[in-house]
């Protein structure tokens, strides 16, 4: 039976599969890279992947968690959608974490999972999981594919829905009987979706409020998120920001939306913050937020957010909007509409030279500041070396935790795109595998993963991708042999309790060098400058383990439901 | 307070799924919910009863429901005039004397009786949630066995006093 199909597969070209229809879409969609894990569900795919000659490739991870967060990275980079494949049940399931945090950080993510065939689902049939149940509050959207003839148009749908408006992921869960049907037809994969259609361009009337607000504003002050970057307003933003002569603070993803080297960049606003960024939020008379969404890491204790302030809102998901900071003056719009629309007004602004002065007092009087170790290396030190030897022209990677906040706070980005990093929901084993997304989508690109020693461990199996690719993407073990922020907060708020954050770690280097890449030690404050020109000269994989301070801490901080004017250790 | 809020929306399978997880995960407390089919085919409405703190939640709530895909028109009717209807069907006990005593209860609220049997009786009615509560309160005394709710259904009624804004994304 399975020959003779094969045969009559051969003889007539139009006889396709399900499987087939799908790779047929997904160039369409111009799809270059997907990121999967076959089993038993998309055995079809697979066998279809095969037999195709789409011109894209596939990166087979080593679980499909380095799958989907290596979709982030690429997505992250690229501004297109990453695309995941992924088995039925237990492949699926492996991917919730990626979907999630893809979700927080509105990351473009289509993702495909296997499903067991219609006629057993709802069975409990072997390596079956509810996908659509599990996946529908962590997605943008999902869809199960009931019927092969809706296939094209769902997909279509699938990447159009992820790509616009506020990102997201969106997962399309195909049942094995329909990417192993033999269909016949072309389909008609034209949609409408009459509830979605994102507003791009900004109320006039709202704009006019904002420039009138913006020409009153004695202490304005820009705060730029992800949203610019999703909406390539750097441009924009720049411009804008330049005319008035406004400064800029960035939320952790809408750093590199500005110039971090520029005279008007106040830096990372937040929990660990700069203190010129948060004063500046703090004292300010009138806040623009451009694509942020006033996450709690930002705000610290809402009661003392920009008490002083009126509060403009340029957001395109109007649901964010007065949703943790109540706002003035709402902008439903894409953040590179609003501030073309902004930039045509005739706004006078009033003198706010003080205001200026004021902030780059701030910013010089009080700086990031770091105990410098004499001999080891303190992990502030490592980062800005880091920067330096890389010229800040790296795409740069991070797991979550200190060596995070210390990679935001040392290494200022100046072009957008390039900071790739789990913020929302702060998931450890991202940075890795991240890193090879990051890379797949800039290969010309030098791709710096930064990551701690706890949470490199979550996903370092996808080593296997990087020796196989010969992909040149340079790891950077921020090793403190500890849970890091979770031991600081041990020692901060647990009297140096430190319950289960002290690591006992493997050989790195011995560990890389079994996947056949190349590993490097450094414990000492003067081997690391010729490491680092080495190991970003090298054409190919490296991971360097750093021995860094145990006891290092982020600062300056603001303490759990504290102002963001409260902040400790802004100061030596 | 309590708001009635419509929602049109495109009739594909998990649709309401989506809507209540939604609710439940931005912990909007639901009174009641009712889906049927609405004049366009492909196309539901969806009538909630939601008891919501302020006027930032409530907002929240109308963005949240229309941020989602298969949502395509939210409208908050709760100050608007509305036709609002909800069918009860409440299983008492009762036998003999006490049923003449029933019925002379539930006739000036123009229920039904829809079911006898031996020992019990029960009644259909139709109405506002508050007539549908005071019969319910009223009939309580008499043992009810078993009660079940279809949650309001409701819309605009053909004229309205004043003009009528809907709530969307884009009247911001």
């Amino acid at each position: 039976m399975k020959v003779e199909v094969k045969r009559e597969l051969e003889s007539t070209k139009e006889l396709r599969t399900g499987s087939d229809l799908l790779i047929e879409t997904l160039v369409d969609a111009q799809v270059d890279t997907i990121f999967g894990y076959p089993g038993g569900a998309v055995l079809p795919i697979y066998d279809a992947l095969y037999r195709s000659n789409a011109p894209f490739k596939h990166i087979l991870s080593r679980h499909e968690q380095g799958s989907i967060h290596a979709a982030e990275g690429y997505a992250r980079v690229t501004g297109k959608p990453g695309v995941v494949l992924a088995t039925s049940g237990p492949g699926a399931t492996n991917l919730i974490t990626g979907i999630t945090d893809a979700m927080m950080d509105s990351l473009p993510l289509v993702v495909f999972t296997g499903q067991v065939a219609n006629s057993v689902i709802g069975t409990d049939a072997f390596q079956e999981a509810d996908v659509m149940g599990i996946t529908t509050p962590i997605t943008k959207y999902n869809y199960q594919v009931k019927n092969v003839a809706e296939l094209p148009r769902i997909v279509k749908e699938a990447f159009h829905i992820a790509s616009t408006g506020r990102p997201g992921p969106v997962v399309v869960d195909i049942p094995k009987n329909i990417s192993a049907a033999i269909t016949l037809e072309d389909y008609d994969n034209e949609f409408n979706l009459p509830g979605y259609q994102p507003t791009k361009n900004p109320n006039p009337l709202q704009i006019i409020k904002l420039a009138d607000a913006l020409g009153r504003a004695k202490r304005p002050v820009l705060l730029a998120g992800a949203g610019t970057v999703f909406a390539k307003a750097s441009e924009e933003l720049l411009l804008f920001a330049e005319k008035y002569q406004l400064p800029v603070a960035n939320t952790l993803l809408g750093l590199g939306s500005f110039p971090g080297s520029h005279a008007l960049s106040l830096g990372m606003a937040g929990m660990h913050g700069t203190y010129a960024a948060n004063m500046a939020i703090y004292e300010s008379d009138l806040l623009i937020n451009i694509g942020a969404r006033f996450d709690d890491r930002l705000t610290g204790n809402i009661e003392h957010f920009a008490p002083h302030a009126k509060v403009a809102h340029i957001d395109i998901d109007p649901a964010e909007i007065g949703k943790n900071i109540s706002t003035d003056i709402p902008v439903v719009a894409d953040a590179k509409e609003a501030l073309h629309a902004l930039l045509n007004s005739s706004i006078t602004m009033p003198d706010h030279k003080l205001w200026k002065e004021k902030l780059q007092n701030n910013k010089a009087n009080y700086p990031l500041w770091y105990e410098r170790s004499n001999e080891l290396i303190s992990p502030q030190w490592l980062l800005e070396q880091i920067y330096r030897i890389s010229n800040g022209e790296a795409i740069v990677t991070t797991d979550v935790g200190q060596h995070q906040m210390w990679a935001a706070q040392y290494y200022p980005f100046d072009k957008p795109n390039r900071w790739v990093t789990s913020g929302g929901l702060g998931t450890m084993g991202f940075g890795f595998p991240a890193a090879i997304g990051a890379q797949l989508g800039a290969p010309a690109d030098l791709v710096v993963s930064v990551v701690g020693d706890g949470g490199f461990q979550m996903t370092l199996q996808e080593l296997s991708i990087i020796k196989e690719r010969n992909l040149p993407v340079k790891v950077i073990i921020v090793n403190n042999e500890a849970l890091g922020m979770v031991r600081q907060w041990q020692e901060s708020f647990y009297e140096e309790r430190y319950s289960e954050s002290i690591l006992a770690n493997p050989d790195f280097v011995k560990l890389a060098e079994s996947y056949g890449i190349r590993g490097l030690r450094v414990d000492r404050e003067d081997e690391v400058a010729e490491v680092l020109e080495d190991v970003f000269q090298y054409d190919g994989p490296v991971v360097v383990d750093c021995r860094v301070v145990q006891l290092a801490c982020v600062y300056p901080m603001i303490a759990p439901g504290k102002g963001i004017h409260e902040m400790l250790g802004v100061t030596k | 307070m309590k708001r009635i809020i419509t929602a049109t929306v495109q009739d594909r399978s998990g649709v309401l799924n989506r809507i209540t997880g939604m609710l439940h995960k931005r912990q909007f407390n639901i009174d009641s919910i009712s889906v049927g089919s609405s004049e366009t085919e492909g196309i539901s409405k969806m009538t909630f009863v939601i008891e919501i703190s302020d006027h930032q939640k409530l907002e929240q709530l109308t963005k949240q429901l229309n941020k989602q895909i298969d949502v395509i028109k939210v409208s908050d009717i709760t100050d608007k005039a509305i036709v609002a209807r909800e069918l009860a069907l409440i299983k008492v006990g009762g036998t003999g004397q006490l049923r003449a005593e029933i019925q002379g209860i539930i006739t000036p609220f123009r229920a039904s009786v829809i079911d006898v049997s031996k020992d019990s009786l029960t009644i259909q009615v139709t109405g506002k949630p508050d007539k549908v509560e005071a019969l319910i309160s009223l009939l309580r005394p008499y043992g009810i066995k078993e009660l079940t709710k279809t949650g309001v259904t409701a819309f605009l009624r053909g004229q309205q006093p004043k003009q009528v804004t809907e709530i969307n994304s884009i009247s911001i």
